[in-house]
């Protein structure tokens, strides 16, 4: 089985392919529905984001809080498909990809392509798998939206598969 | 008459909760591993990890999935039993609170317009039978919004009958595809009015997955439509295979002359639901 660091070299992304099983590891940002909302209105207004999103990697993921002892609760992750519509913004702003569950809409996997990105689909309702392989968990942004903030998180071998890759190509 | 202290309620509700929030009912385990030994590539891979979350879940004492849902409880209420103490919705949001709390479980109820947070999960989605005799059935359902998000209501008319039924749940199965983190258990209720239809296929999902309904027209109903959802090849996590649904399950109840309400109720491969009786 492939493991990857993240974030990913250009040349790393394009040597993946959909349907590719991998164990991700390596540092991402999660961001869900609201987190995005503000993300998109700091974009309009002008204004620098939380984190630098070049070749970065968002997790779709709103986590349990952390039992004493982890740096993380539960933390799988979420439909991507809420985030169709700032997808394509950020990926054009230079991130380097998302991981989330399920498919992705059109001009997200067309935006994708053009930018040379990658969507990986983690394994949807495996909370306490994904919680117990993050390692360090950090609050960067919106921390009043509770489990919808923006954290920064070390994850170490999260089972991930390749679900739409920098050529077009989608395992849905 | 009986009278019950509705602290006992609220503890009742509290076991239901911590409990839920970390176990996978068996019927649902089994229907996965016999998943798993179905697929290959991908999906397999998708159900191997969702087979080893359950695991760690419980070795670690973490909820199985993050979204720790909406308390939906269904309480039948014996009609010889006397409530004494804090009011019923009280001791069950209670009940819901200090489990949300105590099992660092995610809130995840908010305003529906300004999205704030009520901050500890309440208030629980609450529906309260009255039945005979001198005992509380209590069920715990945490209800995840990834699947909830992908259910549908459908008013057929008469004339559509058996086949529309069988067509709208194989539909929105097919519909929410990937996104409801499949393999599926879909609760379906046929009948009734429109809002008693989508409880009766939030009901469903408290049967065991697999279990056949004892009106041999209706389990042939699951049957057809769960046949049906597995020919569609959506299979685990939208990856392609054999299993997108690990069953069917479906509530009958009497309707309209002019109506045929249908509510599909998509839940997602965890399904965690737990049971008292006091």
């Amino acid at each position: 089985m492939r493991k990857l660091h993240l974030p990913l070299t250009k040349q790393e992304i394009m040597n993946l392919h959909a349907g590719d099983c991998v164990f991700l590891s390596g540092v991402v940002y999660t961001a869900r529905d609201c987190a995005h909302k503000r993300l998109i209105s700091m974009l309009d207004r002008g204004e620098p984001l939380p984190f630098d999103v070049r070749g970065a990697f968002i997790y779709y993921a709103g986590p349990c809080p952390a039992p004493t002892g982890k740096a993380c609760g539960s933390c799988g992750p979420t439909t991507s498909a809420r985030m169709n519509a700032f997808a394509p913004r950020l990926l054009r702003e230079g991130l380097g990809g998302m991981i989330g569950k399920g498919e992705m809409d059109g001009e997200t996997r067309r935006t994708i392509e053009e930018c040379g990105a990658v969507y990986f689909a983690a394994v949807g309702g495996a909370g306490a798998l994904y919680g117990n392989a993050i390692k360090r968990m950090e609050t960067v942004a919106f921390p009043e939206l509770l489990s919808e903030a923006v954290y920064r998180l070390e994850i170490e071998d999260f089972p991930a598969v390749v679900a739409h890759d920098a050529h077009g190509g989608s395992i849905y | 008459m009986r009278t019950l202290d509705t602290a006992e309620i609220s503890a009742s509700v509290y076991r239901l909760a911590r409990r839920a929030g970390l176990t996978l009912t068996d019927s649902c385990k089994n229907a996965l591993r016999l998943a798993s030994e179905q697929e290959e590539g991908a999906a397999r891979f998708a159900l191997g990890t969702v087979l080893e979350n359950e695991k760690i879940a419980q070795r670690e004492q973490m909820p199985v999935c993050q979204d720790t849902g909406m308390a939906v409880v269904l309480l039948s209420l014996g009609q010889e039993v006397l409530l004494a103490g804090m009011p019923l919705k009280e001791a069950v949001d209670d009940g819901v609170r200090r489990a949300y709390a105590d099992g660092f479980f995610r809130k995840s109820i908010c305003d529906p317009l300004t999205r704030e947070n009520t901050g500890d999960n309440t208030p629980a989605h609450l529906h309260v039978e009255i039945v005979e005799g001198d005992k509380v059935e209590i069920i715990f359902l945490p209800k995840g919004f990834g699947s909830e998000n992908m259910s549908k209501l459908y008013m057929l008319v008469p004339a559509e009958g058996r086949e529309g039924v069988i067509n709208a749940i194989v539909n929105t199965v097919k519909a929410a595809g990937s996104r409801p983190c499949p393999p599926v258990y879909v609760g379906v209720g046929i009948g009734g009015s429109f809002d008693g239809c989508a409880y009766l296929a939030k009901k469903a999902l408290t049967r065991e997955v697999g279990s056949a309904h004892p009106r041999e027209d209706v389990a042939a109903i699951q049957r057809e439509a769960l046949d049906k959802i597995n020919a569609l090849g959506i299979g685990a996590q939208g990856f392609g295979g054999k299993v997108t649904a690990i069953g069917v399950s479906c509530e009958i109840a009497p309707t309209h002359i002019a109506g045929l309400p249908v509510a599909v109720n998509i839940q997602c491969h965890c399904v965690r639901c737990e049971k008292e009786i006091l």
